[in-house]
Formats: C-alpha cells, structure tokens, sequence
C-alpha cells in the first residue's frame, strides 16, 4: 500500500483481491466460533425442555413429593426437592450474602492497597478456585468429624457458603470499584461521615450490580451437587427442617433417577427434575434484572 | 454566616512529595478568591486542604496552619466530618448521586446529618435550587434523576446540594472547566450571588473568569515538574490583572508563560 502524495488523484475503491478473502475468511471464522460456543446451549436447553415438559406442565409436579412413588410408577412431584433447594439457598444466602458484601466493603472502602487487603483477595482467590467437593469435605470434617454433629441441610448449606461467599464477593467488589471516587468526595463534602457515605451513597448506587452477583451466586450453589452428596441423605419426602440429616434437593434427585432405564417413568422425571433446576436460575436471573430496574431512577 | 480564612505557613505532602510550599493568605469573608496558575501548581491540592478533603487520598498530610475565625482546623480534637459541614466544595466534574432523584440530591446533605422533618427539607430543597438558579428548570421534575440533567444544570444541582447544608465557605474546584459557555455565564452569575452570603474560593483555568467573578487573585506556579508549588502572588484582581508586583504573574496572565 503506498502512501498518497498531496497532488496524487484520489481514488476511494474498494481493496481488491487478497483483502476481501481474509476479510471473508475472518468473517466465517467469528461466526462459526460463536455458533459453536452458542450450539451446546442450545442443544441442552432443547433437550431438556422437550423432555421435561410434559411433567412441568402438570400441577402434581409443583405440588406433590416423591413419597411411595417407585422409578416404575408415574405420579407425584418434585416440591419436595424444590423446597429442600431454596431452602438450603437460601440459608447459605443469608450467611454469605453479609460477608461478601462487608468483606468488599472493607477491601474496597477501607483496606484498599493495604498489605491485608492483599492477602484477603488473594485467600479469595484461592477460594474461589476451591472444588465444590473439597468444600463439602471441609464441612464434613468440621462439623462431623471434629464437633461430632450429624449430617443436616445446614451443614449443606454451610459448605455452600464456601462456594458462594467469593462469588459475592468479588463481584461487590468490582461494583464498588466502578462508584466514582468523585462520589464519596461529594457526600464527604456535604460533612457526611464515611460509614454513611458507604451506607447511603456508595451501595445504593452500586446496588443493581452487587443484586446481580448474589443472584450469580445463588445460581451456582443451586446446582452443586457434591456437598448434597456428602452432607445430607436424598429424601423423598417433604421436609422442611434444615436440622434434620436427610433433606431433598434438585440436583439429587436427578442423582438418584439418573440411572433409570428410558420405559421407566422414573426416567421421565430426571429430565423435568433438570428442567425444573433450570427454570428457577432463570427465575433468579430475571428477579435481579427487575430488582435493578425498580431501584434505578427515571431520567426524564 | 461567612468566615474569613486564614492560611498561615502550610506545607502539603502526598506521602513523601512535596506538593505545596509555604502558602500564607488571608480571605476576607464575603470575597470570592480565585486561584490561577498552571497545571500541577498545587491550587487544587490548597483549596483541598481548606476543608481537609486532600486527606481522602492516602499518605497525603499537611503541616502549618489553617484557621476559620481564628479556629485552626487542624488542631489534634479536630473532626474533619465537622470542617465538612462548614466549608462546603463543588467539584471539576458536575457528581449528583445517581441513585438519588434532585429532590433527594438537594436533601442528601440535611438527610445524611439527620434533618427528617418533611417542611424542613421541603424548604431548603427549594431555597437551594432557587439559589442554583435551578428551580424554575426542575421543579416540575424534583422526583427524577438527577444525572437525567444536562451537563450546566447537574453543575448547578451540585451547587444546591453544597449549599442546602448551609456551609459558611465554598470552595469550588474549576466548577465550569465541563461546561459550555451558557452554562458558565450561568455559574458566574450565580457565584456572584453566592459571595453576598458566603465565602468563596474558586480554582479556574480561565484566566478571564478569573477576572470576571473574584476579588482576590492569587497566582501560584512551580519552578518544575516534580517541585513543590509555591503561591508567587495574592492581590486585588484589578491589580493582579494591569499591574502585578512579579514578573512570573505578568507572564502568565498575559499568556507569555514558559
């Protein structure tokens, strides 16, 4: 390519040759990566959905239990799995959602470039990396081999924690990274006091983020398996003590029918059970985006 | 209530560099001051420091004195949340809150220090944005975002806001140096008005608002990159302006510098 020279005649046409079949070739090459990445998705999502409907769309399945009900008859439901999930969810969310939050709000507010605030994220990024089933053996060695307690959807949700708390805190801490320090300079400005400053003008302006990390969180705990495995017994029937040592959940009860031979109902159910998982992480996803929206304000 | 400020010797330091040198200057009350210089002269970092908001960035401290009234400001007891409430600052860049309508911007202030009473905030919500010269613009959209506003009028919501807390001085760091010509003559207006109840400083780049809207010039420089910056000059604008005593001042006002 030569460069023009101020008295050259302009010419605006288009590269020729070898240029347009790179170009070309990139082109099909984005596209084909992305369809790759996409098909998977798709394919599970269809899979899922076209096996698992027909059960969805019965009421027994939001209202029933698996009690007496063997892999070779139809019938009953998947509440009690659905309440053991939310509930053992939830109980690690109400633990791990406050200290993620605070322990972003010290790195970030407080301990930010110190020699702790280093160390913290780096143990967070070590946890992060922890395998669900290393979690769950840690909890079971705590709270079983050493404090002598039984197995129990707490201890569950305990393990859990683990897996949640650096989700939520690390991308708290991203959110509280994006407030503009121009911000807290204003509220300081108006003789606020950095706690309230933190409190009223720091989180609610990152709120929609730090709303969207704990329902990432949420969605990842939901669909761990292992700690289920190790820290509580499947249960077929409703129960909604998190004390008790046996409990259901999703992700076990397509652990437990994923063996069934296809003629078997039992079958059948493993795939809306999967179904079922999926739609409530939609449900959280879209819960967020509609939290994030209310609490933004309208600009004109 | 407006206060006379007194500086008396103060060094600033970020850590160990030394950003500011020996600045000594009086503001009377009920002045706007105006400080000029070029980039990276410390006249942002100064007017930082005359209400302790340079401390929000680590390892900055200051020695020599600052005094409102004959009361140092940085005496040992001292709480700079309380200097806060006093000297009151608007920024370079326009920064309502984005999760808080422009009522609630305005309010922030008297909310985040306990005012609850409804009449109260009512009150001072409209007094301040009258005095922004704002009201007329929002007050059939106090409800909305604030940063739903133009540049020029999230300036002045900013203005509202550090005035609704009632501070005895205001310093303003470049507050138009965002804005566009509109918006400035309206700041400068308003600035105008805000000198016959309080206290103003003013950093600026433009030297002809400089000259428009202050009393007092005071011109800093440095003598290089990486050196201290030191205050040359302080006098009358008028004088500062035709006929001031340092050949350093006369040179940059008259765009001769370096």
């Amino acid at each position: 390519m030569s460069v023009a020279t101020p008295d050259a005649q302009l010419t605006f046409r288009r590269p020729g040759g070898l240029r347009t079949v790179k170009n070309g070739l990139a082109t099909v090459y984005v596209t084909l990566a992305t369809v790759l990445a996409v098909a998977p998705l798709f394919w599970v999502l269809f899979t899922v959905i076209t096996k698992g409907i027909r059960l969805i769309l019965s009421s027994n399945w939001w209202l029933q239990s698996q009690r007496g009900i063997t892999p070779r008859r139809e019938g009953g439901g998947a509440y009690h799995a659905i309440v053991g999930t939310v509930e053992m969810a939830l109980i690690c969310a109400a633990i791990a959602v406050p200290l993620g939050i605070m322990g972003a709000i010290l790195l970030i507010e407080y301990a930010k470039g110190t020699k702790v605030a280093r160390a913290v994220s780096f143990m967070v990024d070590i946890l992060s990396g922890i395998p669900s089933i290393v979690a769950a053996l840690f909890i079971y060695a705590l709270f079983i081999t050493i404090f002598g307690l039984g197995r129990s959807a707490i201890a569950v949700s305990c393990a859990l924690v683990l897996l949640m708390l650096p989700v939520v805190l690390r991308s708290t801490e991203e959110m509280l990274k994006l407030v503009p320090q121009e911000l807290r300079e204003a509220s300081y400005a108006l003789g606020v006091p950095k706690w309230k400053t933190i409190v009223k003008v720091v989180i609610p302006t990152a709120f929609g983020g730090i709303v969207t990390g704990v329902m990432l969180g949420l969605a990842r705990v939901m669909g761990e398996t292992a700690p289920l495995l190790i820290l509580v017994s499947y249960a077929v029937g409703i129960n909604f003590s998190p004390t008790s040592d046996t409990m259901g959940a999703l992700p076990t009860m397509i652990n437990a029918g994923r063996d069934q031979p296809p003629q078997f109902p039992g079958y059948e159910r493993v795939w809306a059970a999967a179904f079922t998982l999926i739609l409530i992480v939609m449900l959280l996803n879209v819960l967020a985006r509609l939290i994030a929206r209310f609490t933004t304000l309208k600009e004109k | 209530m407006a206060r006379r400020i007194d500086v008396k010797n103060l060094d600033v330091y970020y850590g160990a560099f030394h950003a500011v040198e020996d600045v000594t200057m009086t503001v009377e009350p009920r002045t706007v001051t105006a400080f000029i210089g070029p980039s990276g002269c410390g006249k942002s970092t100064l007017i930082r420091t005359l209400n302790r908001m340079h401390e929000v960035i680590p390892g900055a401290h200051v020695t020599g004195s600052v005094q409102l009234d004959g009361t140092e400001l940085y005496g040992q007891s001292v709480d700079p949340v309380a200097v806060r409430r006093v000297v009151g600052m608007v920024f370079q860049r326009p920064n309502p809150f984005p999760s808080m309508s422009i009522f609630d911007n305005v309010a922030s202030g008297l909310r985040l220090n306990g005012v609850k009473n409804k009449k109260i905030l009512d009150d001072a919500v409209e007094r301040s944005l009258v005095a922004a010269n704002l009201w007329n613009e929002v007050k059939d959209r106090l409800g909305k975002a604030g940063i739903g506003l133009s540049g020029g009028q999230q300036q002045r919501l900013c203005i509202a806001r550090a005035i609704a807390v009632e501070p005895q001085v205001l310093l303003m760091d470049e507050p138009c140096s965002a804005l566009d010509p509109i918006s400035t003559l309206a700041i400068e207006d308003l600035i105008g008005q805000l000198k016959e109840r309080y206290t103003v400083v003013i950093v600026t780049h433009n030297m002809q608002q400089a000259a428009r809207v202050s009393d007092q010039t005071a011109f800093f420089n440095l003598a290089a990159q990486g050196k201290p910056g030191k205050l040359i000059e302080i006098g009358p604008t008028d004088k500062i302006f035709s006929n001031p005593d340092e050949q350093a001042t006369e040179d940059y006002i008259t765009g001769r510098f370096g």
